[in-house]
């Protein structure tokens, strides 16, 4: 029997396991799926928690409801992977051989890179909203909360799922002011970057919007510490601002495994070919999803998207066959922003988001880089798309390459 | 694009004033960039832009947090040298492209 390996039973290494246990013939091939946690989180949802919107059981599952039939699944961490000798090795001393390798580890907050994050304030003033923990811990705060500076900040690049922090300000915008204490409660929304958002078009119409809610947003901002007894955050340029409740997005990293097996770069990310999402140093390793470096978003969007290249370009290499699939960095992201509201935007690598129609040119129904309710709806209805068909790699009726369709330069 | 007349010399920049021809720059020019924002380079400023040119030619994606880690100067010391925004600035005066920074 030939072995496929995937490690990591998140969004993207489940698509995989479902997408190649269809394609690949079973008398052949043993698929294996390897992850610490038994728990699928929808990560997207964590964002509503806090506000009272989604609940934690509205945003877990067990993982092995997303697994089909037939392949074998592990529960254990990962130790390393021995790229030289095609296997893994898992804690307690199991070892895995492989013939092909996904890695689908995805990333995770590290609070404790920062100096201060993670001290006597985490989860009493300070909270992510990365974790089911701290997004459960900030609903609880919010329960009491009756005013004062809330500080919204990023602390470094990449983080997953570029638009949350901006939906997050929106989201809280709109639960102040219905709980009737929106003038009591100061917004402030901090980030490294140098406007609301990284690509010149998108960052002017987030910016204005949050102008729009009286949220203020300091640019080029970037986090050394957490002063705990001032109840500020310090820039390395000086800079510090007071808050009394912070929400944070902590560095992302990838797994410390990535690192053990020599495979990542300084964030734990692991060098990928950004075309064909080969490893870069081993021709029977890919990656999928968080995990990789590519510069483009870490989201659910981009690993779907993703995983119909790589699942063309494993079948070409299996079947000896150049890699003639080209990933584009194609992500798609609704953005909530309160009152039943929402945005979208659509880009990829070369591209930056532009206003126009999705997925139909002129028709939409959605509109990109507008803010709508049906923009909204799509948000909602995703939920039910996630655990439904995207997990399960089912077809979805938008194409992999991003597209100018509909779009307008402007 | 545009044409900029730099320590005496006719350099191509974009409109944030970033070379976009890299064989183009020369320490002169270097000084002269910074100069005009306000800031004497010296050898650790240069060390700096030796670091960044190296990189950028071997392909390697460049972040304030890998600068940070280059064993030149850590990343107080980079906002020290180039006040407001590190990367960008040194990235100018190194004659390499503005970085991007992709989320």
């Amino acid at each position: 029997m030939k072995k496929l390996l995937i490690l990591g039973a998140g969004t993207a290494g489940t698509m995989m396991a479902n997408k190649l246990h269809k394609a690949l013939d079973k008398e052949e091939w043993e698929i294996t799926i390897v992850d610490q946690f038994k728990t699928h989180y929808y990560q997207p949802g964590f964002l509503f928690i806090p506000f009272n919107i989604y609940t934690k059981q509205d945003v877990i599952k067990p993982k092995s409801n997303f697994f089909p039939a037939g392949i074998k699944v592990i529960y254990n961490s990962i130790h390393k992977i021995v790229g030289d000798e095609n296997k893994v090795l898992l804690q307690g001393g199991q070892v895995l051989q492989y013939d092909y390798l996904i890695i689908a580890t995805g990333a995770q907050t590290r609070p404790d890179e920062t100096p201060g994050l993670k001290d006597k304030l985490w989860y009493k003033s300070i909270f992510d909203f990365y974790t089911i923990e701290g997004a459960v811990a900030l609903q609880d705060y919010f329960k009491h909360f009756e005013g004062g500076k809330l500080v919204m900040c990023i602390a470094e690049l990449p983080y997953k799922c570029p638009v949350a922090p901006i939906e997050f300000v929106c989201l809280a915008e709109a639960f102040f002011t219905k709980k009737g204490i929106r003038d009591k409660v100061d917004i402030t929304y901090v980030t490294p970057m140098s406007g609301a958002f990284t690509k010149p078009v998108a960052s002017k119409m987030l910016g204005d919007l949050l102008a729009e809610k009286n949220i203020k947003v300091v640019a080029d901002f970037y986090l050394e510490r957490v002063d705990n007894d001032k109840k500020t955050i310090v820039a390395y340029d000086e800079r510090e601002i007071e808050f009394d409740v912070l929400t944070v997005v902590p560095t992302n990293m990838g797994d410390e495994m990535i690192l053990r097996s020599g495979l990542g770069d300084d964030l734990n990310f692991v060098h990928t070919n950004k075309h064909t999402l080969q490893s870069e140093k081993y021709k029977n390793i890919f990656v999928l999803g968080d995990a990789a470096n590519l510069p483009t978003s870490k989201a659910g969007s981009v690993a779907h998207f993703a995983s119909e290249i790589l699942f063309e370009n494993l079948m070409s290499a299996i079947e000896g066959r150049p890699l003639m699939a080209k990933f584009d960095g194609h992500a798609n992201c609704y953005i909530e922003t309160g009152y039943g509201k929402g945005a979208l935007i659509d880009f990829n690598y070369a591209t930056e988001p532009l206003p126009g129609t999705f997925p139909l040119p002129g028709i939409g129904p959605f509109g990109l880089l507008k803010n709508t309710k049906i923009n909204h709806y799509g948000k909602i209805l995703f939920r039910w798309i996630y655990w439904h068909i995207l997990l399960k790699g089912k077809e979805m009726p938008i194409e992999a390459d991003m597209t100018m369709a509909g779009k307008k330069r402007i | 694009m545009a044409e900029k007349t730099i320590a005496g010399k006719s350099i191509a920049v974009t409109d944030e004033g970033y070379l976009t021809n890299t064989s183009q720059w020369s320490k002169e020019i270097a000084m002269e960039m910074a100069k005009e924002d306000g800031i004497d380079l010296g050898p650790k400023h240069f060390e700096i832009l030796e670091y960044l040119r190296k990189e950028v030619a071997a392909g390697e994606s460049l972040s304030i947090r890998k600068v940070g880690k280059s064993g030149i100067a850590d990343v107080k010391e980079l906002y020290q040298l180039f006040p407001g925004g590190p990367l960008k600035l040194s990235s100018k005066y190194a004659g390499i492209p503005k970085p991007t920074s992709c989320v």
